[in-house]
């Protein structure tokens, strides 16, 4: 056993090690595809630490969403960036490229160090052995209608952050559309890889969603790990060249869009009525309810990743071009 | 020790013989082609090794196809890429290195 347990630390110190180093490597790296690359990496290990800190539906949401769907944003927004650079129109962004910004670096180790060291106080005088709510969702498990206390949390004790959270991302796109359309056209012809590849993993990746979906109440998994799939089905179509006929954001995408939301809200509303508070369900039907309320927050999550992706309101190509 | 035990080491260590050598290869390898061919070893064939010698290990019938599937997946999309990244190195004129 004495081995194991040591090569168990060597694992958790290479991992803590590496995080630090990448996370560095990712902040001062001039080059800035270069710290996309190092902050996917980073997302990566750190989705490996949730796994070994024994919090598996983290370390899924992070693979996914921290790692998988940021990176393909930022390199969105990298492409968007350059193409806005070569074109003349980004003349005020010539000094990004170098990384530094005209703030002297003490000014900002003045704010950060004191956050650090209180923080790190507070950590240091935390208890050592409590197990904070856990008991509490534990013997209150059985009347949530999920048997993976993750899902209880997020769907029934504390439900109404999760009413907030898709409410945050549709807010999060909706700002994106604020700033301008985004003309879609594809640059390159997608080819043939890319094209079958599209089309062989859309479908699985949906079968996925769905696994992770239906998993997520007795299971690590649930409606944002799910989402994130389907996101991700959404980016490769978009990269594939897959685009709607129209090219406009017809009624069904806008549905889908804020069935989330709007199915929390209502739910909400709803038991509010019926119970006399908010989001608290009657423990026969709490299975349902939130399955319910699951399946439309996947929905939501996953196209509005991939109306993220495309980095603004879709609208239609000029006939000139 | 078993046997069943000793066979997921020996599929384990290969397994990581062939992502040393991926890794070296993408490390120090000249140009982007002959990296790609490097990490695709890795990928492929390092993977394959640490899911079989995974799968010995495993409990049910089911946990073997989650594994092979995992290994099907990396094996589609590493080829996919591979593909795509020097096709667009390629398009972008990196010249093939030459000795």
């Amino acid at each position: 056993m004495e081995t194991v347990t040591l090569l168990e630390w060597l694992f958790d110190g290479l991992l803590a090690l590496g995080l630090l180093w990448l996370a560095w490597r990712a902040l001062t790296c001039s080059d800035l595809i270069k710290a996309i690359v190092l902050f996917i990496t980073f997302g990566l290990l750190m989705a490996l630490a949730w796994v070994r800190l024994d919090a598996p539906d983290v370390a899924l949401a992070e693979a996914a969403i921290g790692a998988g769907i940021t990176g393909a944003l930022l390199l969105a927004a990298l492409a968007r960036l350059r193409a806005s650079e070569t074109s003349g129109q980004g003349a005020g962004h010539g000094e990004r490229k170098g990384g530094t910004l005209r703030c002297p670096r003490w000014l900002s180790m003045v704010v950060v160090l004191p956050v650090a060291a209180g923080l790190g106080s507070v950590v240091w005088s935390l208890p050592p052995d409590t197990g904070g709510l856990r008991e509490q969702v534990a013997a209150n498990l059985e009347t949530s209608g999920a048997s993976n206390p993750v899902t209880a949390v997020l769907l029934n004790f504390r439900g109404y952050d999760t009413l907030l959270e898709m409410i945050v991302l549709l807010l999060a796109l909706l700002g994106s559309w604020s700033f301008g359309g985004a003309v879609v056209r594809h640059e390159v012809e997608p080819g043939g890889i890319l094209d079958t590849l599209a089309r062989f993993l859309t479908p699985l990746l949906i079968l996925v969603a769905a696994y992770l979906l239906w998993s997520g109440a007795h299971a690590p998994g649930g409606a944002f790990q799910a989402g994130a799939v389907l996101g991700a089905a959404g980016v490769l179509l978009l990269l594939a060249g897959w685009r709607h006929r129209t090219g406009r954001v017809t009624l069904p995408v806008r549905l889908a869009l804020v069935v989330g939301a709007g199915a929390f809200a209502a739910m909400a509303a709803l038991l509010f009525v019926v119970e006399g508070q908010l989001l608290k369900y009657p423990p026969t039907q709490a299975g349902i309810l939130i399955l319910i309320l699951e399946i439309a927050a996947t929905v939501s999550i996953g196209i509005t990743l991939t109306a993220l992706f495309l980095g603004g309101k879709p609208r239609k190509e000029k006939e000139s071009q | 020790m078993n046997l069943s035990e000793y066979l997921t080491v020996v599929l384990l260590a290969a397994g990581a013989v062939f992502f040393l050598g991926g890794t070296l290869g993408l490390l120090r390898f000249p140009d982007v082609y002959t990296r790609i061919h490097a990490l695709a070893k890795a990928d492929n064939v390092g993977l394959g090794l640490m899911i079989a010698g995974l799968a010995v290990q495993a409990d049910s019938w089911m946990v073997v196809g989650k594994l092979l599937l995992i290994w099907g997946l990396v094996l589609l999309a590493g080829a996919s890429v591979a593909h795509l990244v020097s096709r667009g190195a390629l398009q972008r004129g990196v010249r093939l290195w030459k000795r």
